[in-house]
């Protein structure tokens, strides 16, 4: 029943995306632009929105600025776990891009953290002089494939995503992600489902956790917090696509010159 | 004879006075950066702080630009009455929205280390922002605009990646849509915000 429902589900928004191939860089750039990407169901995704803001007050944020009261070190190896099992969708996806040294360098720093590290808490690979660590996922690859992000969603709980981006979460749960396969699909004796749901859960209060000052300083200053969300959601996944840190790739001098031409 | 030397000259003094009264826009920010700490750390009011900070911003920032910029294609089709209007109520908006944002920052320890000349009008200038037990390093890129070379001033501030003007940009274009366009409607939105604050 839940496979059929996964598969309904993954027809339905594949209909909504533009999977035209691209392999061009300048391509991926313009069918990523923020401001290209359609809010086709404002009214929902902001009713959602604010379902999610309710949550993050009553939950979420509450235990976010207990959680940064603990000591730095307890922060940082929690981070370092977290990072650490992110690598096991990492390296397929670096492998699905074609990236194959870089499978291998992310390889060896999960073996390394996993071990030396002591279960990850320890970032080890990033103290012998590994190169710094790139998150990758499934919508990040479709994406390099030519994938449009067709709409862009607010999903309850999880927050800012499009279309594209949800077939990638969704992905993780129908084999994608070894650590949900390990502790949740497969019943070993070693992990349970809470291990995966307690490390989700963790994921969410230390990216809060990260932010806060900057989530709440973007709240109290914004004239549309909703909008300002979805742009900043959105540029952070055009660059992360693009994997580049270097922002004259993802912005676009025009509408400045166009100005200085007025 | 007379007239080439006269030339000469003339091109000669040009050239040193262009180069002794240009900044070069990392030292522009290093200062301002500088400038800025220096207010953050010092032991004055929240509100002395708020107004030093809206001087510094008046100083360095243009302000006027950056609004235009952030209006999107509607600006085309503004009067000149609306044009001024809108400029007074956005730089009421980001002085505003600058320093409450700013004045959080106890003594943010930012280090200029590379700047890239885009053309003649604008620089990215690198920063990095040292990280503290609280928060993490961050990067900070800032696009400053260089056509008087005398004069630079900032025109957007890119954290990490993401750029401020560019979400501001958006911010108003969704205010607008949900107005029809309406340009009252966000010069209302605007005025609100900075009696709010």
């Amino acid at each position: 029943m839940f496979k059929k429902f996964i598969l309904v589900s993954f027809t339905t928004l594949a209909l909504t995306i533009s999977a035209n191939a691209a392999s061009d860089g300048e391509l991926i750039l313009k069918k990523n632009e923020p401001t290209e990407i359609k809010d086709c169901s404002e009214t929902f995704n902001r009713a959602t929105f604010a379902f999610n803001q309710a949550l993050d007050g009553i939950i979420f944020k509450p235990i976010a600025k207990i959680y940064r009261v603990l000591p730095s070190p307890v922060r940082s190896g929690v981070n370092n776990s977290l990072d650490n099992l992110s690598n096991l969708v990492t390296i397929p996806n670096n492998i699905l891009q074609g990236e194959f040294k870089q499978a291998g360098v992310n390889t060896g720093r999960l073996l390394l953290n996993s071990t030396v590290g002591i279960l990850g808490i320890v970032d080890v690979a990033e103290q012998i002089g590994f190169p710094e660590y790139e998150k990758e996922d499934f919508g990040q690859s479709f994406a390099k494939h030519g994938m449009g992000p067709g709409c862009y969603l607010v999903l309850p709980v999880l927050g800012p995503s499009t279309a594209r981006d949800t077939i990638s979460s969704t992905l993780n749960f129908v084999g994608g992600d070894a650590w949900y396969n390990l502790t949740v699909r497969n019943d070993t004796q070693y992990f349970s489902d809470i291990d995966y749901y307690t490390s989700k859960v963790t994921e969410g209060v230390n990216f809060r956790a990260k932010n806060f000052d900057d989530i709440e300083s973007l709240k109290e200053n914004s004239l549309d917090f909703y909008a300002s969300v979805k742009s900043l959601y959105l540029q952070d996944r055009q660059q992360k696509i693009l994997n580049t840190k270097k922002i004259i790739e993802t912005q676009n001098d025009s509408d400045w010159e166009e100005i200085d031409s007025q | 004879m007379k007239i080439r030397k006269i030339i000469f000259t003339f091109l000669i003094y040009l050239i040193c006075s262009s180069k002794l009264y240009s900044i070069e826009a990392d030292v522009f920010v290093q200062s301002t950066i500088n400038r800025a700490s220096e207010v953050l750390s010092e032991d004055i009011s929240k509100e002395i702080k708020i107004k030093e900070l809206k001087k510094i911003a008046k100083d360095t920032v243009d302000i006027k630009r950056i609004g235009f910029y952030t209006l999107g294609p509607i600006r085309k089709n503004l009067t000149d009455d609306q044009k001024i209007r809108y400029s007074q109520l956005f730089e009421e908006y980001f002085l505003t929205s600058f320093s409450n944002r700013l004045v959080v920052y106890s003594n943010p320890d930012i280090d200029v280390y590379d700047k890239k000349i885009l053309s003649e009008k604008f620089v990215i200038v690198n920063s990095l922002l040292k990280g503290t037990e609280e928060r993490p390093e961050v990067k900070i890129d800032w696009r400053i605009y260089t056509k008087n070379p005398e004069k630079p001033l900032i025109l957007d501030l890119i954290i990490e990646g993401l750029s401020l003007a560019r979400t501001q940009k958006e911010e108003f274009a969704s205010i607008l849509n949900s107005n029809d366009g309406n340009i009252n409607a966000l010069f209302e939105t605007l005025e609100s915000f900075s009696n709010s604050n």
